[in-house]
């Protein structure tokens, strides 16, 4: 699919901010399942600091505004083309030993009922086994929006039975790590749900490392993997670790948030 | 019975280094040395040097005992010891570069993966960044204790801010002041240098993007650390700024420090705050301490950071059982200075072996220090015996055992005259363009009569330690 994303985030302060500074993981990553035929960021203030690749193949871009600040807006705008790989993560560069992502966080830490659920499937391999996992969490947590918050970890989600994209991917990492599969946190965009719903939102599913395919990523919320409906932006332990914008405003105002995301579909000719 | 080496008497004989010295002790009388102790605690209240080492928290105004007898080490024992020290700095450094680049001694079977890439410490924010000059440690502590003429052994690596080196300064300052006669009539290699080769050592790992002389700074967690006391004086000593997380701010690509004339560029950062409070950017989003947006600056080479964030994956007494692979794998040699032979609770023959005697071993924890979570096999009542048996039941891979150490004695004045203590060392060495080591450490002294833990907050103290020119 060629996908246009536009996203633009709108920072407002009630009181003038002295600065901000922010750290982007904004750029679709680079592997064979999509392809960056444009890619734009833009502040409507301050100046572009840092920007490297790390060593999960994520590129960052640092940006720091110097104040008063009363409002902000960060705009992107890209051209994507993807394809389907089935989930699998190809031709994806990156130098971190997937053994690291075995580690437990606090959102993404294993109680007694996520160890009952990651231990009450069996598969005939890892792949099989992410699969029978990755269903078992959405059969174990509905879809429902305003139950959960940023900070619910993947214990309270399934003690609460529903959530949305980011507590499946969290109750879906740790039960992966806890058979013993490395498993990470995606962030990125969703053009439409299986059934062709436009879906019109930032997303996230998860990442498992399973052997000799490396990682398969896993959208539990939707019960599928990522397809070409998918754009992926970067990865990390869990929501905050993986966090597409993680800032500082320095300054005594309020911040509110104004957030609009679109994943159109662009006919061949345009 | 268990001997000791006493580094000071054999056989009713006073060894060569201790020759010099045994005069002076002989000849000074009880009131002297009284009033000369007096005098030496005066010295450091007034100098304010109160805090406790190596995080060991307590009271963190308590005076640690400074005993005036300093510790002798012979130049030919000094020159061995510097060789084993700089050869561990220079494994351990090379071990982060390969555990942040392409894990080749893991490849390699020599270490295992686990150890590694499981460790807390093991930052995956800075896989495949390589620091200037490819450091990662440059200050490395490394712990030693002696047991016999020539037996010397590594206790343990420190390879992230380890503290006290602003005893071993002050220890030698004091003396100097309360003894020049020793200084006048003995050949005593300085130790004053230290503070400018520190400076020299994090001006050589600028980053690329630094034109012109660096800027050098110490970021502190503020009055309220133990070790305050140690970051201002280094400070002052290497005439740079002391900062706190506040004074700093990110600004485009770089770090910049306020000052009354307006922001200055930093080059390079000696941090005495842990990783996880650093950036709330990238690690703990809680955190006051740090500078929001550093580890972006950076990661992408526009400051440099002492030491790096990520080396404390060198250190922990897990890895520590791998140094003397590391020596072997990445410098070809044979290590000069051993570890102490050491069970992994984690392998069941060790296991087997810890469980049965427990009563003559040392367990510690693999995180742990300061001398705290840690059991004393033969110290140790038949009730913590079986509280330290549940607690490895439970949770074999935290915990490591050791022999019980025959660790050496040095003379120390206590209320009788002089009397054997047991003592450690803590050298710092100093990795940059050139590995540069001061001949001198710190001496901890367990100063309760046949106390083997030196730790200040279990009775120990410190002591000057002498290195005798040719």
């Amino acid at each position: 699919m060629r996908l246009k994303i536009t996203h633009e985030t709108g920072y407002r302060y009630d009181h003038p901010a002295q600065a901000l500074v922010q750290s982007l993981r904004l750029t679709p990553s680079v592997h064979e399942g999509q392809r960056v035929t444009d890619w734009q960021i833009a502040v409507s203030r301050g100046q572009r600091g840092a920007a490297f690749r790390d060593g999960a193949g994520d590129w960052i871009e640092a940006w720091t505004v110097r104040g008063p600040v009363e409002e902000i807006t960060v705009s992107i705008s890209g051209l994507v083309e993807t394809r389907d790989t089935a989930g699998v993560l190809r031709g994806h560069r990156e130098t971190i030993n997937p053994l690291v992502y075995l580690r437990p966080t606090a959102l993404t830490a294993a109680d007694a009922a996520l160890c009952d659920l990651a231990q009450g499937v069996a598969g005939e391999d890892a792949l099989d086994l992410a699969h029978r996992l990755s269903a078992a969490v959405t059969g174990a947590i509905a879809y429902l929006p305003g139950v959960t918050e940023a900070l619910t970890s993947a214990a309270e989600a399934l003690a609460l039975g529903h959530g949305v994209c980011q507590d499946h991917a969290h109750a879906l990492i740790a039960c992966a790590r806890q058979r013993g599969l490395p498993a990470r946190y995606v962030s990125g965009y969703l053009h439409s749900t299986i059934d062709g719903t436009p879906h019109d939102a930032a997303h996230a599913w998860a990442e498992i490392h399973v052997g000799p395919l490396g990682w398969v990523g896993f959208d539990a919320a939707n019960a599928c993997c990522p397809d070409d409906r998918y754009v992926r932006l970067g990865s990390g332990y869990d929501a905050d670790d993986a966090a597409p914008v993680r800032g500082t405003t320095f300054g005594s105002g309020r911040e509110s948030l104004d957030v609009r995301v679109q994943v159109e579909e662009m006919s061949q000719e345009q | 019975m268990t001997m000791y080496y006493n580094e000071m008497v054999d056989d009713g004989r006073v060894r060569a280094p201790y020759a010099m010295l045994s005069d002076w002790i002989e000849t000074m009388p009880a009131e002297i040395r009284q009033m000369k102790q007096a005098e030496a605690e005066a010295l450091f209240r007034r100098i304010g040097i109160t805090f406790a080492v190596y995080g060991e928290g307590g009271d963190p105004d308590r005076l640690i005992p400074f005993d005036m007898m300093p510790r002798v080490f012979l130049q030919g024992e000094w020159r061995k010891l510097e060789r084993g020290i700089k050869q561990r700095a220079r494994a351990l450094n090379a071990f982060l570069r390969d555990v942040y680049g392409r894990g080749e001694i893991i490849r390699a079977g020599r270490v295992p993966a686990r150890l590694v890439y499981q460790n807390a410490a093991y930052e995956k924010a800075v896989v495949g960044f390589v620091p200037p000059r490819g450091v990662f440690s440059h200050i490395v502590g490394i712990d030693i204790v002696r047991t016999g003429r020539d037996e010397f052994f590594v206790l343990e690596d420190n390879c992230r801010t380890p503290s006290g080196v602003s005893y071993m300064l002050e220890n030698r300052e004091i003396m100097m002041r309360m003894f020049p006669a020793l200084f006048r009539h003995n050949r005593i290699e300085p130790v004053d240098q230290y503070s400018e080769l520190l400076r020299r050592t994090l001006a050589s790992v600028a980053p690329a993007k630094c034109d012109g002389a660096p800027t050098i700074v110490i970021l502190t967690p503020g009055h309220y650390n133990s070790a305050y006391y140690e970051h201002s004086f280094l400070a002052n000593l290497m005439g740079v700024e002391l900062v706190e997380g506040s004074d700093l701010f990110v600004d485009g690509g770089f770090v910049y420090m306020r000052t009354t004339q307006g922001p200055k560029r930093v080059d390079v950062i000696y941090r005495r705050i842990d990783d996880p409070f650093l950036d709330p950017l990238c690690f703990r989003r809680d955190s006051m301490l740090g500078v929001p947006g550093l580890m972006d600056v950076y990661r992408s080479g526009g400051v440099s950071i002492a030491s790096a964030p990520g080396a404390g994956v060198a250190d922990d007494k897990a890895v520590y059982t791998y140094v003397p692979e590391m020596i072997r794998f990445y410098l070809g040699e044979e290590p000069l200075l051993q570890n102490v032979q050491t069970w992994a609770l984690w392998k069941d023959e060790d296991y087997r072996y810890v469980m049965a005697n427990l009563k003559e071993l040392v367990v510690k924890e693999v995180h742990g220090s300061g001398g705290y979570g840690m059991l004393i096999g033969p110290r140790a009542s038949p009730e913590e015996i079986a509280r330290f048996r549940s607690l490895i039941e439970k949770n074999p891979g935290n915990y490591i055992a050791q022999p019980t150490l025959a660790l050496s004695t040095s003379p120390t004045f206590v209320e009788e005259g002089i009397a054997p203590r047991h003592v450690d060392l803590r050298p710092f060495c100093l990795c940059g363009d050139r590995i540069e080591l001061v001949p001198g450490g710190l001496t901890r002294v367990a100063l309760r009569e046949g106390s083997l833990v030196v730790n200040s907050s279990q009775g120990g103290g410190v002591k000057d330690t002498w290195v005798l020119s040719e």
